[in-house]
């Protein structure tokens, strides 16, 4: 009796040891807490930039691990996104290319240095992380080069209903680049008021006119 | 003469970048970093963290040479690649900047929040850059070995991987988004994966520098202050949480990196 309960003793004093040393690190869950806890601390306002855009939408707070979502998750994600696309007024997909390299080459916006968060005063940034005027050799390599994005797509005239798919996708991967692919590196520019619908316009108008440089 | 030839070459390689860039942009800087070795205007902040270190300043009047970084009081040589990490005095892991400031608080009597809350390059602030890069230059060659023994270092990696991945902000970008992947670019600047280990003075490994495009000694604290702000978040605080933890992942990912910090960037 009495050596059983020595034992016991002993073997809680153990059990207590092995937890002591288990317990050196939360679980992967309070982990995840923890953190959101350090970041909600460690920020403030700045200028435009306030704290809430910390504040993580289903998406951001989804693919803010190294691994994808599960697939449930990333078609949930990709159909609420799809479902936010904002259409053109009258079906005008289309501005002038020369207004969207302007953009396109323009990467300010949004930080807490800027004075203003109206699209007026953002750039599209496009060249940071893509090529897309071949005469342009300062580009990124974050995303896929959009060199001849409109010719090897086979647009020869934008209001050609054949082309209508293109225009479409190209219009919503712009306006919220999560409906086509749930966790893309590519911000939202439509959705997140980034760019307003004629800025938009341009854009698509370098990327799919066949008279823009994008696409000799 | 020599001195006047050299510095023409170095004009002649920052004109001749963007043209080289697209192939070796990093081959480029590499060789104006070279023709800039017996000057790299860091030695200046290093010079003057030195004798910032040696003087008796503060309302104390005191020294930072009984200031412990880690490694004993006093012990400057090799502290660098074992930073951030945990203090039993403070009973927090500390990158190398707010642990300055607490020796400054602590030694000198300088009050830490008034420090941390100067903005880069100006008063004590601009000191603490200076300090760091003396500190830093100490361990230059030395490879990084941060400590991951104590529970709390351990926690703070967790904590600073989660912080990496955080996405969030207008733009929807992590620090992942740009320094995840190897061989990516923005514009013509190589963005080093920080996730693992990316090579000897890179990443983690290079600052503090010198930055050759706007004449100022940054430490690894506006390192990431700037990246947040083109990360488009709201302004990390000076020695935040999230700020120690994110510099604990990258340098315990970097285990084995030779420090070349002060370095010289663009």
């Amino acid at each position: 009796m009495q050596s059983k309960r020595w034992m016991k003793s002993i073997a809680t004093v153990t059990l207590a040891a092995a937890l002591a040393a288990c317990a050196s690190l939360p679980s992967s869950a309070e982990l995840d807490r923890q953190a959101q806890a350090t970041m909600k601390a460690s920020f403030r306002d700045q200028g435009i930039a306030k704290v809430d855009r910390l504040n993580q939408d289903l998406g951001q707070q989804a693919c803010s691990v190294p691994s994808a979502p599960s697939p449930e998750l990333v078609k949930r994600i990709e159909a609420e996104s799809l479902a936010t696309i904002k259409w053109p007024a009258g079906g005008r997909y289309f501005g002038d290319w020369r207004e969207g390299e302007k953009l396109a080459q323009n990467g300010r916006g949004m930080t807490w240095t800027d004075a203003s968060a109206a699209p007026k005063d953002n750039g599209a940034s496009c060249y940071n992380c893509h090529q897309i005027d071949q005469k342009e050799i300062s580009f990124g390599t974050i995303g896929p080069s959009l060199w001849n994005y409109g010719k090897l797509r086979g647009v020869k005239d934008v209001t050609d209903p054949a082309a209508l798919p293109i225009v479409q996708y190209t219009w919503g991967k712009l306006w919220n680049s999560k409906a086509y692919a749930a966790c893309s590196n590519m911000p939202r520019f439509g959705h997140m008021g980034l760019l307003d619908e004629e800025q938009l316009r341009h854009v698509m108008a370098l990327l799919l006119d066949p008279k823009s440089p994008v696409n000799q | 003469m020599k001195r006047l030839w050299i510095g023409a070459a170095g004009l002649m390689g920052l004109t001749l970048l963007p043209v080289q860039a697209q192939k070796s942009s990093a081959d480029a800087i590499a060789e104006y970093r070279k023709m800039l070795e017996d000057g790299n205007p860091a030695d200046l902040f290093e010079a003057k963290g030195e004798a910032l270190w040696k003087q008796k300043r503060g309302p104390k009047n005191a020294s930072l040479e009984q200031c412990d970084l880690g490694k004993g009081p006093g012990v400057v040589k090799g502290a660098f690649v074992e930073l951030p990490r945990h203090f039993a005095d403070t009973g927090k892991v500390q990158d190398l900047e707010s642990r300055l400031v607490t020796c400054m608080a602590a030694l000198q009597g300088f009050n830490a929040d008034e420090i941390a809350k100067t903005p880069f390059g100006r008063a004590e602030q601009e000191n603490v850059t200076a300090l760091a890069t003396y500190v830093a230059a100490a361990s230059r060659g030395l490879r990084f070995n941060l400590p991951q023994s104590h529970a709390e270092e351990r926690r703070l990696y967790e904590i600073g991987k989660r912080v990496f991945y955080f996405r969030g902000g207008p733009y929807d970008f992590s620090c992942a988004s740009c320094h995840g992947e190897e061989g990516k670019r923005i514009r013509l600047q190589d963005l080093p994966n920080l996730t693992k280990n990316p090579g000897d003075g890179i990443g983690f490994a290079a600052w503090p520098a010198y930055r050759v495009s706007n004449g100022q000694m940054w430490s690894m604290q506006l390192r990431l202050n700037d990246c947040y702000r083109q990360q488009r978040f709201p302004y990390p605080g000076f020695g935040s949480e999230a700020t120690i933890a994110v510099s604990t992942f990258m340098g315990v990912n970097a285990k084995g990196a030779e420090s070349i910090a002060p370095s010289i960037k663009r």
